[in-house]
């Protein structure tokens, strides 16, 4: 391996940056379309999709069967992006998602995966010790509900459709996404009033 | 105890080191070199340069002790240079070039 | 191969990072574990291939559950563990 990759990483990004873009490989401006495409998706985003899916009980089947498809619905693109699948919390059954092995991340919904899940205290604990892991930010289940941690491995990625909380009926769609948080979304917080 | 089983330093599922490592839950925002790398490895990835799984393989060759030592982007753009020198793609002569006109 | 939802399946018992270099993305933790078949999610290149730039075939790629207490010793009954494995790490139980 070249010693070459012990350099400092600003610099490696300085001298591929122009090696790169006098080959034709990666152009400056190629580079921020992608970045500027990738601030697009964030967490706000994500909370849109599942208050529609708490208010439209055909977006809610379309999109537990097929996230790829319905997200793109939506008209946003996960173009180069893996599949997208949705799983259901229910008052039984609470998801957690991990990725052990490295960082997978619904990014093309939720935007950059947040620093605590690219974490090696988040990556070994989860599989483990689920419920003292979520406990960090507070949250605590009923005994009666049974985890079920997803540690994302390969080909998909995976979002969370977290249980709609208690004593909002009648709320409208804006009104439900306020509610709903990054961490709501990967399991480690679970949406509430007030 | 069983006997620890071979498992790669990126394969951290479970193991015991981290049992009481608290998680820094607070928001951290991604510097203008983490974007950068991000979208560079994307442009990369959309040409059909290199895949993420390129991408992984040359994390996972980093030594343990710097994969921990550096920051997730400083891990990615190692692992870039990597994979575009074992490809030929950059030769070590022209990346010690750019390297030393700076 | 086809695995049925519901099929009764053990990863393999393999070690491959003991024998060179490797991209696996089957974590250690389930290696030699039984689960069972929650669903077939598609099939794709093979990542331990694609990962050097090799010619990579195409894998079935299921998704597999365990129960906790399958996986640790520790395992809280009645939590589970839902993961993405490749065809070729598996076997029918």
């Amino acid at each position: 391996m070249s010693t070459l990759l012990e350099t400092d990483g600003e610099a490696l990004l300085a001298a591929l940056r122009g090696l790169l873009a006098a080959k034709g490989l990666a152009t400056p401006a190629e580079v921020a379309e992608r970045i500027a495409i990738t601030e697009r998706a964030t967490p706000a985003q994500g909370a849109r999709i599942v208050a529609k899916a708490w208010t439209d009980p055909g977006f809610r089947a379309r999109l537990l069967a097929d996230g790829t498809a319905t997200v793109e619905g939506l008209g946003i693109p996960l173009r180069g992006a893996p599949p997208l699948g949705v799983l259901e919390n229910t008052p039984e059954l609470h998801h957690l998602v991990v990725c052990t092995l490295c960082s997978c991340y619904p990014r093309a919904v939720l935007g950059y995966p947040p620093f605590w899940y690219k974490s090696a205290g988040y990556r070994a604990r989860a599989v483990r010790d689920p419920r003292g892991l979520i406990a960090e930010w507070g949250t605590v289940l009923p005994e009666t509900t049974r985890i079920r941690v997803v540690d994302s491995t390969a080909d998909y990625r995976w979002m969370v459709l977290p249980l709609r909380p208690a004593g909002t009926d009648g709320w409208t769609e804006e009104q439900l996404a306020a509610l709903v948080r990054e961490g709501d979304m990967v399991g480690v917080t679970v949406p509430a009033t007030g | 105890m069983t006997e620890q089983p071979p498992r790669a330093h990126h394969d951290m599922g479970g193991i015991a080191k981290y049992a009481c490592e608290p998680v820094d839950i607070e928001p951290h925002t991604l510097t203008d070199f983490d974007k950068e790398v991000d979208a560079l490895r994307q442009v990369l990835g959309l040409k059909g340069i290199m895949t993420v799984d390129e991408l992984r393989r040359g994390i996972e060759a980093i030594p343990e002790d710097e994969y921990h030592r550096l920051s997730y982007y400083r891990r990615w753009i190692r692992s870039i240079t990597d994979t575009l020198l074992r490809k030929g793609l950059v030769t070590e002569a022209e990346l010690q070039a750019a390297l030393e006109q700076r | 191969m086809d695995l049925a939802p519901g099929t009764a399946v053990r990863v393999h018992d393999d070690w491959p990072e003991s024998r060179g270099p490797c991209h696996i993305r089957t974590p250690h933790y389930v290696r030699g574990r039984r689960g069972r078949i929650v669903r077939r999610l598609g099939a794709f290149p093979n990542p331990e291939d694609l990962a050097f730039a090799r010619p990579a075939a195409t894998r079935a790629l299921y998704h597999v559950v365990f129960n906790e207490t399958e996986l640790w010793p520790d395992g809280r009954a009645g939590d589970d563990l839902l993961v993405e494995l490749y065809e070729h790490w598996l076997d029918p139980a």
